[in-house]
């Protein structure tokens, strides 16, 4: 039986990426930096360090996944790989599958490998439900990547895509950042629930993930 | 001959600038045209439209009878003057990965396409580290792979030794010889004649001449 074709382009792309490591190198460069920094400069006691990790956690993964989404589609433009893939019988929302579902890994890979990081720098505690940040950060994490695999898609034929991206996708991401990080610092701190702020993260995800697989084959054969 | 591409009255208009200028074109199966012009006369912009990578300003283009070429992109061929290839991936790698792509054509195996063009499919090296023309045949073969009936390749002799120029020729003789239709653009026309059925010759955008050839190289 032959994969799925999405799972065709994920390994593709793994593969590159193995082989090459820019993505997952220059994302935990950048998230490590914003996370030694902030703690450097705030040197916040217990209780505060649950306050602010929340949001400090999302503008490292923020940044540094924005640095790699900017990059998402290079190697497709370099050498006019795209008109090769656009070429084939394969549909477009597979490619964009494929891509999102391997730049969420990339970004997963990061959170990892920042995660202990993270604790030791803040002195975390965490005072309520642990295992809700195995939902939260994900779910957080899908919105930004769908939302910038598709943006940055949108911007490859632009002159200024580095600087567009991030223009287009922050106020498109606000909704899905606000409730990450309101979720993270509940689950933190241990003051509120966060499962309403959960919710809003999946019903973003598969309102935004839906609109931007239909719209994807027109982004694609785009001029 | 049965017609694989009809261009009628085709234009691309970018902003101001006129790439192509109402070309209308027959190309008809199992021949080979060489299309021919200077810098900037709008060979590849042709090749692009014919891909249906681009949609015509003006005009109708029909690719084996259907008006969206886009519905016939499974039996082209489209090969760029860039390699279309990954870097990071070996011949073989990027062949195989291409390959899967098609799963509902019958495909080539990609060591036979790269044999094909005259390259050692055993080869691990990622194609960065390939020469260009090494590249260019790699790229062949990637068109090669879904055994398309309309090849449409945008300079296919650049940065070829004559080694590796003659073996493509004795290539695009065979493709031939198999009924595909073969569209090629070339600055080097002493090498593409001995091929070609028709000479077009593209001249700011427009059709300025179309010749006819008597074919020297063995059918």
């Amino acid at each position: 039986m032959k994969p799925p074709y999405f799972l065709i382009h994920l390994a593709k792309d793994l593969r590159i990426e193995w082989r090459s490591r820019d993505a997952v190198n220059s994302m935990l460069f950048f998230a490590l930096l914003v996370v030694v920094i902030f703690s450097l400069a705030f040197d916040p006691t217990r209780a505060v360090s649950r306050q602010i990790s929340g949001p400090i956690l999302c503008v490292a993964i923020l940044f540094a996944a924005v640095s790699a989404l900017n990059q998402a589609w290079a190697r497709e433009l370099r050498h006019q790989v795209l008109d090769a893939q656009r070429m084939s019988p394969a549909p477009g929302a597979a490619l964009f599958v494929g891509k999102v579902l391997a730049n969420f890994l990339f970004v997963g890979a990061v959170e990892l490998l920042l995660a202990p990081l993270f604790a030791i720098f803040y002195n975390l505690h965490v005072l309520g439900n642990v295992w809700l940040l195995l939902l939260a950060v994900p779910l957080g994490t899908w919105a930004i990547i769908v939302n910038g695999t598709f943006f940055a898609a949108l911007s490859i034929r632009s002159r200024n895509r580095e600087l567009l991206l991030p223009l287009i996708l922050f106020p498109i991401f606000m909704p899905a950042l606000l409730g990450m990080v309101l979720a993270i610092s509940a689950i933190l701190t241990g003051d509120s629930d966060p499962a309403l702020w959960i919710k809003l993260l999946l019903g973003y995800d598969v309102i935004f993930t839906t609109i931007s697989m239909l719209l994807f084959e027109i982004v694609l054969h785009a001029e | 001959m049965a017609s694989v591409v009809d261009l009628e009255s085709v234009s691309k208009i970018y902003g101001m600038f006129v790439a192509l200028r109402k070309v209308s074109l027959n190309l008809e199966q199992g021949r080979c045209y060489v299309l021919l012009g200077e810098n900037g006369a709008g060979k590849s912009t042709l090749l692009r439209v014919i891909a249906g990578l681009l949609r015509p300003t003006y005009g109708s283009i029909r690719v084996f009878g259907t008006e969206k070429p886009e519905d016939a992109r499974e039996r082209i061929g489209y090969m760029s003057h860039a390699p279309m290839l990954y870097d990071e991936l070996s011949g073989s790698e990027n062949l195989r990965y291409f390959a899967s792509l098609y799963r509902e054509r019958a495909c080539m195996d990609p060591e036979a396409a790269l044999s094909a063009v005259g390259l050692d499919a055993t080869l691990t090296r990622p194609v960065g580290q390939y020469s260009q023309g090494m590249r260019q045949r790699t790229s062949l073969a990637r068109v090669l792979l879904a055994q398309p009936e309309l090849l449409l390749l945008d300079e296919p002799f650049s940065n070829m030794d004559a080694a590796s120029a003659k073996q493509m020729l004795d290539l695009l003789v065979r493709l031939r010889s198999e009924r595909k239709t073969i569209l090629l653009t070339t600055h080097q026309r002493e090498l593409a004649e001995p091929v070609a059925d028709c000479l077009i010759t593209l001249h700011a955008g427009s059709v300025a001449s179309l010749t006819e050839t008597t074919v020297r190289a063995t059918r």
